[in-house]
């Protein structure tokens, strides 16, 4: 359904879509650190509760934008269960000043919360067909809310594959998640690493090597892909060569989000708009601005 | 069990290869097996062998003093190693390493230089599939050069 953003701009999603506590979107809500889990060296996962009481429902694939107070604020996407209730995951990356804030934060500590903002992932599309999931590094953080709707209604899809690349092996996020994927809920997982030690016995290569390899029906899947630019680009590529339609292969977009409600231009690419027509789009409508250096 | 004549043909590598064409590369093919663990080459010794992988994975290391030993490439099942028989001085750059039961075919590579030698026709069919593993091998490793995953992302 086509609905008007704030700015006016006619658009195909709904900034305002599964927000629970209905209000100004640039104002952030106070939600309470519950627990700080180490997920690898560098990567952490915050469970938030709202102070008001009123949970925080998403589409899997949205993102919110967090606020470390007196730092600064960062577009993270949600990485829990859009179908279950709980607290709200955000798994956050130590990269900068503000996501340095953000894992550093003690438990019972408040931070803001503002959104959920941007379009989904709709794993709804690809019921009766394959699914294919590409991802790399903390890619597979923005997925996996994908992947747990997809677990929950298992037998509506046809083979599910996810081919996951990582740095190293102890960069690899989520193994405890992907092992129970593959032994409880026939998911086909393939991990690659760009290198590993000697005790490591798994792949090592490029994860989208991994594309033309994986066993599903091209013209009959729904693939969602989500990781560094350069991957995703390759990852793409990879899916329609396969065979996939570009209007099947989904990615996950994001460049720096300020507003979220695609007022003040930060994350726009042309005419899109990342943080409302985004940040997950289809390849056919990427691929050409996906080309163009000056954006 | 199934011939070499019969396996061949319809590994990835070949397909599409004129049956006279696999014929001479048969004539310089035999089967081996690996078990988990073992070495299938070593750095700096003489590269005369590459192998189709029929079963298993093999892991390429390389020794880094400052790091100990990285597997910097993995190969398995439909895929084929080993290309320092083609070029001088002939000697193996990685150690080969199977991660698993491996069984392969090993096809002798001056066999192979020597029949490409003979018949340009084998050797620019042969040259093409190379170039092609060449081809995507090298990508791999100018994408894994950006560090794509690395903590500027």
């Amino acid at each position: 359904m086509s609905t008007t953003s704030v700015t006016g701009r006619p658009s195909t999603a709904d900034p305002g879509a599964g927000r629970s506590a209905p209000g100004d979107p640039m104002i952030p809500r106070l939600f309470e650190v519950r627990e700080v889990r180490l997920d690898t060296r560098d990567t952490v996962t915050l469970a938030l509760e709202p102070q008001d009481g009123v949970p925080l429902a998403h589409r899997a694939g949205q993102f919110t934008m967090l606020h470390a107070f007196g730092v600064g604020e960062v577009p993270i996407s949600i990485c829990g269960d859009p179908t279950q209730p709980g607290p709200l995951l955000h798994t956050i990356r130590d990269v900068g000043a503000v996501t340095h804030a953000l894992v550093s934060t003690p438990p019972g500590t408040a931070i803001g919360v503002r959104g959920p903002f941007g379009t989904g992932w709709d794993v709804t599309d690809g019921v009766g067909q394959d699914i294919v999931v590409v991802t790399g590094g903390i890619g597979l953080a923005p997925l996996r809310p994908a992947i747990l709707e997809v677990v929950s209604r298992r037998a509506e899809f046809g083979r599910v594959v996810l081919l996951y690349g990582a740095r190293s092996p102890e960069d690899i996020l989520f193994a405890e998640d992907m092992a129970r994927w593959a032994a409880e809920h026939n998911i086909v997982v393939e991990i690659t690493v760009d290198y590993g030690p000697p005790s490591w016995t798994g792949r090592v290569g490029l994860v989208t090597n991994l594309v033309p390899r994986a066993g599903f029906d091209p013209l009959n899947t729904l693939a969602l892909v989500c990781g560094p630019e350069v991957m995703m680009r390759h990852a793409a590529t990879a899916l329609v060569e396969r065979g996939v339609p570009a209007q099947r292969v989904r990615l996950s977009m994001e460049r720096n989000m300020k507003c979220g409600v695609g007022l003040c231009g930060h994350c726009q690419v042309r005419e899109v708009f990342l943080c409302v027509d985004g940040p997950v789009m289809d390849y056919a409508r990427l691929a050409a601005l996906m080309d163009i250096r000056e954006l | 069990m199934r011939t070499l004549a019969e396996y061949l043909p319809e590994h990835p590598f070949f397909q599409g290869l004129e049956p006279t064409v696999m014929d001479l590369m048969v004539g310089c093919a035999q089967n081996v097996h690996f078990a988990e663990g073992a070495t299938l080459f070593r750095t700096g010794e003489p590269a005369d062998t590459f192998y189709v992988i029929r079963h298993g994975r093999v892991a390429l290391d390389i020794h880094d003093p400052s790091r100990g030993d990285l597997v910097v490439a993995s190969l398995g099942e439909g895929e084929v190693v080993g290309w320092s028989w083609l070029v001088p001085p002939y000697r193996w750059v990685f150690d080969g390493r199977a991660t698993s039961g491996v069984s392969a075919v090993a096809l002798d590579g001056a066999c192979l230089r020597g029949k490409c030698d003979q018949d340009p026709a084998l050797g620019y069919a042969l040259m093409q599939r190379v170039s092609g593993v060449l081809y995507e091998r090298l990508q791999d490793a100018r994408i894994r050069l950006l560090d794509v995953y690395g903590s500027r992302t």
